[in-house]
């Protein structure tokens, strides 16, 4: 696939060094397009998402230009940026949860190991299944602590019996930090949770279900240090079995928990790196002012 | 700094009185508009209750009836001349009046229901026969209305329906203990009469129910499936864009037209039976479908869209998303929409004439293609009959139907609010 991806870049290379002599309205979108190319190498040997120049429109806006990028297997990937520039929406395109906006629109290739999960004849329910989510906002269903994390498992079929399906709703509330709390009250409505504790039930909930993939959003922006903290351990737990693409606007905690960072910045996927390169070294200069605080 | 504070301040301080003006100046407005709807309704509900009440009382006159074994013969009871032996009975009361004229007066003041209820009782109990019965029988409708004080004495006879002579026997009568008020059961009981002591509401009460329930039954899942359809499904085009300017063209179309339709096709052309619930219901089903599309379709609108990206996002399938988290969300206000249309039908009269539901009918409906009417037709029918017993009558049966409408809305509330979950 890298390969094929070269061949790619280096025709439009090729392409941009032809505009060159041209008129001087193209060059100024060639510096244009220099700027957004990506610094860093975005690809890994062993990926187990593969995305290709993708590309995503809210309607007329274009809110992703031309993002290519590998999630590696067993690996914690951070995305970080200024607020806008489109972490989400990109994180949303990697199981498909912008079908629900009915004005979005998605270009280019996403790879699921070697299925492109945007082809027509891909089922979205096992998609999801094996790549779960966390959203920005918590959004328990209004039904008790236990009906929220049981959901996923009931649904799948993942449970034969009713043991199996307490042990996992046990199992998946411990992980998340949020079993000490809610053990003794598990028929409680889960919307009558605290922001932090409905963050975490929704987490529960996510990783019920053993998706190989895991999508977070900000998974922690709501949370206390301690927490926090239960959380960037339970990320930690999982990577050895799973994968993690993790957006936040906490440096510290990328630092913490990923292995590769990706700066995006205003639809661009500015730069990719190992996390202690980005934060000791980073190349370009958006990301530079970005992690020093100069904006964001 | 602290100048420039100050300023602002006064400024704030200066505009609080106006804001606080304003405010009060709705709140005055808001408070005179409901205090003169409810005085507007309570003139309304006043006017009926006082018209109304007495018809839930029904004038009843005291018989020694005879039932000699000679009439009356074992054999066939059924056709035996009641009529008579309540007419001797009447008669044995006043022994002074003689001349076929006066008896003849004398015997109306009794209700034709009075042999009725004879021969009904002497058919349940044969053993009866050769004894005197002492029975309450309705009293005439001209009778009761006097009774009632509807009829005032002071009129000159001619101008009322009941004469000096009818007034005198009315007086011994009830000199004698022989004449009291009781609780007008008839009226829950009875279907249709053109006597209007003999008339009651159930036959159009049963219509009411029969045609409510085909309503519910048909509209309800329809419009459901409708809304989350064209909610969830549908493609969003010119089509549907259509689709939804025409739904909510209906819901405003006048319901006449809605009974024509129901005319041309349930009765012309799929010669369903006419006057029937059924054919009844089915307009009414035309009728309310679009009230019901139109708020299920806002109960789901209003389901947050992160409940349903929490369905999907742990690979929910579309269907289970809807019947797992999106329905029991939108139900309580489907239900609301959904009671308020039963309600609409209830109410409604026009479409109904249309299709035959305005016939005389006497027979309480026992089933959905039985001859019926409903109880606002019947209403209109009663209030467009000559007698004035009718009148109360009719304002009884208004507050039946008020009634009944009034549980239905406690209804939807209850239901709303028992159904209605925070999120
Ligand atoms: N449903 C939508 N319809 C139209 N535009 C959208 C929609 N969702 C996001 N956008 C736009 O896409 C761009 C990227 O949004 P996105 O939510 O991905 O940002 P983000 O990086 O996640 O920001 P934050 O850190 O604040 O969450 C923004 O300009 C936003 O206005
Ligand atoms: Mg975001």
């Amino acid at each position: 696939m890298a390969t094929a991806m070269d061949t790619v870049l280096d025709m439009r290379d090729a392409i941009a060094e032809k505009e060159e002599g041209e008129a001087a309205a193209a060059k100024v979108r060639k510096v244009d397009r220099d700027q957004r190319q990506t610094v860093g190498v975005p690809f890994v040997d062993e990926p187990r998402m593969t995305c290709r120049e993708v590309n995503v429109y809210y309607g007329e806006k274009h809110a992703i230009h031309d993002v290519s990028i590998d999630v590696g297997k067993n690996e914690v990937l951070a995305m970080i940026g200024p607020s806008g520039c489109g972490k989400s929406t990109f994180l949303r395109c990697l199981n498909r949860m912008n079908d629900t906006v009915a004005t979005c629109r998605v270009t280019g290739q996403i790879l699921l190991d070697s299925l492109d999960i945007y082809d027509k004849k891909v089922d979205v329910v096992p998609l999801r299944a094996q790549v779960g989510m966390v959203f920005q906002k918590p959004n328990p269903f209004p039904k008790s602590i236990f009906e929220n994390v049981a959901y996923g498992p009931k649904i799948h079929g993942l449970v034969s019996n009713k043991t199996e399906l307490t042990d996992i709703v046990e199992d998946s509330l411990k992980k998340a930090g949020l079993w000490d709390e809610v053990s003794d009250r598990l028929e409680q409505p889960g919307t009558g949770l605290s922001g932090g504790q409905q963050q975490r039930l929704c987490i529960a909930r996510a990783i019920a279900v053993r998706p190989e993939v895991i999508l977070m959003d900000e998974p922690c922006s709501a949370l206390d240090p301690i927490a926090t903290a239960t959380v960037e351990d339970l990320i930690t737990e999982l990577k050895t079995q799973y994968t993690i693409v993790i957006v936040t606007h906490n440096m510290q905690q990328a630092a913490r928990v990923s292995q590769r960072t990706a700066y995006f910045h205003l639809g661009d996927l500015v730069e990719v790196g190992p996390t202690d390169r980005i934060f000791t070294n980073p190349r370009h200069q958006l990301t530079e002012d970005y992690i020093t605080g100069r904006f964001g | 700094m602290s100048a420039t504070q100050q300023s602002t301040m006064d400024r704030v301080h200066k505009g609080l009185a106006a804001r606080y003006r304003k405010e009060k100046r709705f709140r005055l407005f808001g408070l005179s508009a409901i205090i003169m709807s409810l005085a507007f309704l309570v003139l309304l509900l006043g006017s009926i209750g006082a018209k109304g009440y007495t018809a839930f009382l029904q004038t009843e006159i005291l018989l020694d009836i005879h039932l000699d074994a000679e009439t009356l013969d074992v054999e066939n009871l059924a056709t035996a001349n009641y009529g008579s032996l309540v007419k001797r009975a009447m008669l044995d009361n006043f022994p002074q009046v003689k001349g076929r004229r006066d008896k003849r007066e004398l015997s109306k003041l009794v209700s034709t229901g009075a042999s009725f209820q004879l021969q009904k009782l002497v058919m349940s109990q044969p053993e009866l026969i050769g004894t005197v019965l002492s029975l309450w029988v309705p009293a005439d409708d001209e009778v009761d209305m006097f009774v009632k004080g509807h009829i005032s004495r002071e009129l000159p006879e001619s101008s009322r329906r009941i004469n000096d002579k009818e007034i005198e026997w009315i007086d011994q009568l009830q000199a004698a203990g022989r004449i009291k008020k009781s609780f007008n059961a008839t009226f829950f009981e009875a279907g249709d009469s053109r006597e209007p002591e003999l008339a009651g509401i159930r036959g159009a009460t049963m219509g009411s129910f029969y045609t409510l329930l085909v309503t519910l039954l048909l509209s309800f899942p329809i419009g459901v499936a409708a809304a989350v359809y064209l909610e969830e499904f549908a493609p969003q085009n010119r089509l549907t864009d259509l689709i939804e300017v025409n739904i909510n063209n209906l819901a405003a179309i006048p319901s006449i037209v809605f009974g024509l339709l129901g005319l041309a096709v349930f009765l012309n052309f799929m010669s369903l039976a006419r006057s029937s619930s059924l054919v009844g219901g089915l307009v009414l089903t035309l009728m309310t479908l679009p009230t019901i599309i139109i708020a299920a379709r806002a109960s789901l609108k209003s389901v947050p869209p992160s409940i349903r990206e929490a369905a999907l996002g742990v690979g929910a399938s579309k269907m289970q998303t809807i019947s797992h988290h999106i329905l029991p969300l939108a139900l309580p206000g489907m239900l609301t929409g959904a009671i308020i249309g039963m309600a609409r039908a209830l109410g409604e009269t026009a479409p109904l004439l249309m299709i035959g539901m305005v016939a005389f009918i006497v027979d309480v409906p026992s089933g959905f293609s039985d001859p019926a009417t409903v109880l606002p037709v019947q209403i209109y029918l009663w209030a467009d009959s000559p007698e004035r017993a009718f009148v109360e009558r009719t304002s009884a049966a208004i507050m039946v139907l008020l009634f009944l409408l009034l549980t239905m809305n406690a209804t939807a509330v209850i239901l709303r609010n028992k159904f209605e979950r925070r999120w």
